[in-house]
């Protein structure tokens, strides 16, 4: 063979290894979730928490096995194996090609949006740094907002088709709600783009762009903190969590769009939901706060320019993302779920205003600032 | 996709040739328009649509047959289509011959070309020499809205 040619598919092999890792990593971030979920919602409301699952041998080494099974941490697999071993009914009244499509739907977008997010950094023989991450487009934060805004369809597919009064409403309610929340949301960002993209910056639409940005200065969570608050909620919103979870939400409507679906399918809709909460903190914690960056205020860098720091910004990222995720589930457990014209209140007569107030006002600080320099 | 009695098959299937039409923007290399195409149709008008199908929960429409004018326009629009076609096809020189330009400034060591990413030199024109156009557009984008407001609101004469 060739050398090209086997560079070429050597090429290809090696994309598809690391898309495998980084889908594997986030499915593993996902189902640790759930059980952090589990285990969050238990400490709040004064429980344990599930502690009993148990692997045959791992849990029998002496001081460690017992630790772990307190903690829980073979629940997800005990979760996962009944899920994937449960009999899989389609009811009769179904639309069958629809309702089998639909969790395929949500799960798609869900692991998709994960390509353009960037978890770390690197630095080649020359010292010149490169972001981790399985597609670093220019267009990164676009792709993200239309990728994730393909979600939609999973749920108003899987409420259409269960041909049922209660999944309908659920998916009428979520259409309406993530039309409504990704205008704020976008127009939310833009003041983060104009104030990352200053005179001769090339950071674009890049999220690696938006972390080098915060990189030689303030994290954008403390320069805009109104763009930062209307972006959470708006994130809120679209991946469907307490206090905005509407398309399911049990107590009105049994359990919304999936109340037609059991075992696997069922799942994917429930892995889906928790992908989105993963991605999305993620994204937050790249535009607001800084991504690796190490310190808010300062261009202090303490990696070394090794494999090393590598590993120290994956990890410091993660820990970011991981508090968020605390977040998302602790605000879950604390506050009620809004009405759904409340909801609708909110998206249209505050959040949007607010979020276009808030671009007007960085437009006009950005001018004066530009204009003065 | 066209004679399909099902609505929401229709919408569902207008919504995969959006994404095939983001597809071959891709292959174009234009994956600025391709996201653009995907985020604005896929993601929000036909969710939209999808919205309004299932709200009025359409059944399959039941089949009519097509009146005597409708039969004579489509009769006469394919032949007009084929004229076309044949018109174009026989006489190429019909199409003006590309020429290329001289370019006004190439980019030299005295003269560098700015370094610009490429949503920002679609921005740049967008702003200096397409700004009529643009602003155009969202004259009228907004006649529209208003226009709809008027028509779905119908505004009565209330007398006090």
């Amino acid at each position: 063979m060739e050398p090209a040619t086997l560079q070429l598919l050597t090429d290809i092999l090696l994309t598809f290894v690391y898309a495998g890792a980084v889908i594997a990593v986030l499915m593993g971030i996902t189902m640790y979730t759930v059980l952090a979920e589990r285990k969050v919602c238990g400490w709040l409301q004064g429980r344990i928490g599930p502690n009993r699952t148990a692997l045959p041998i791992i849990a029998s080494i002496p001081i460690i096995g017992p630790f772990m099974r307190g903690l829980g941490l073979f629940q997800p697999l005990a979760d996962g194996g009944k899920f994937l071993f449960k009999e899989e009914p389609i009811p009769a009244h179904v639309n069958k090609v629809y309702y089998q499509l639909a969790p395929v739907i949500a799960m798609v977008p869900a692991l998709l949006t994960v390509t353009v997010v960037p978890f770390g950094v690197w630095w080649d023989s020359v010292g010149v740094k490169h972001p981790l991450v399985l597609a670093n487009i220019e267009i990164g934060i676009l792709f993200l907002l239309a990728i994730s805004s393909l979600g939609v369809y999973g749920i108003v597919m899987a409420g259409w088709a269960a041909n049922s009064k209660f999944p309908f409403m659920g998916g009428i309610r979520s259409s309406a709600q993530m039309i409504s929340y990704e205008l704020a949301m976008v127009v939310s960002l833009l003041p983060v783009l104009m104030w990352s993209n200053g005179p001769g910056s090339t950071a674009g639409l890049s999220f690696y762009g938006i972390v080098t940005a915060q990189e030689n200065g303030w994290w954008l969570i403390f320069a805009q903190p109104l763009s930062a608050l209307i972006f959470l909620v708006a994130l809120f919103a679209e991946t469907n969590r307490l206090p905005f979870d509407m398309p399911e939400s049990e107590t009105e409507l049994v359990g919304g769009f999936q109340t037609e679906y059991g075992a696997f399918k069922f799942g994917m809709f429930f892995v889906a939901e928790y992908a989105h909460i993963v991605v999305g903190s993620a994204v937050f914690s790249l535009l607001f706060l800084g991504g690796w960056d190490f310190l808010p205020f300062s261009s202090f860098n303490p990696y070394p320019e090794n494999w090393f720091g590598s590993l120290l910004s994956i990890g410091w990222f993660l820990v970011k993302v991981c508090s968020l995720i605390f977040f998302f589930i602790w605000i879950r457990w604390t506050l009620p779920r809004f009405r759904y014209d409340q909801v609708m209140n909110i998206g249209w007569k505050i959040l949007l205003p607010l979020a276009i107030g808030n671009l007007i006002f960085y437009t006009l600080i950005l001018a004066i600032y530009d204009a003065n320099r | 996709m066209v004679v399909g009695r099902n609505p929401v098959n229709g919408a569902m299937f207008m919504i995969l040739s959006l994404v095939g039409v983001a597809g071959l923007f891709v292959l174009l290399n234009a994956f600025f328009l391709a996201v653009l195409q995907i985020l604005v149709y896929a993601g929000a008008v036909m969710v939209l649509f999808l919205f309004i199908v299932m709200l009025l929960d359409v059944d399959v429409v039941s089949k009519r047959s097509p009146g005597n004018l409708t039969i004579a326009a489509g009769t006469v629009s394919v032949f007009l289509l084929g004229l076309g076609f044949v018109a174009l096809l026989d006489r190429p020189q019909m199409l003006p011959e590309p020429t290329l330009l001289a370019p006004e400034r190439l980019p030299s060591l005295e003269t560098p070309m700015a370094f610009v990413t490429g949503i920002q030199a679609y921005g740049y024109s967008l702003f200096t020499k397409y700004m009529l156009p643009f602003q155009m557009t969202g004259l009228l984008l907004l006649v529209a809205m208003i226009g709809i407001i008027v028509l779905s609101k119908r505004f009565e004469n209330k007398s006090v």
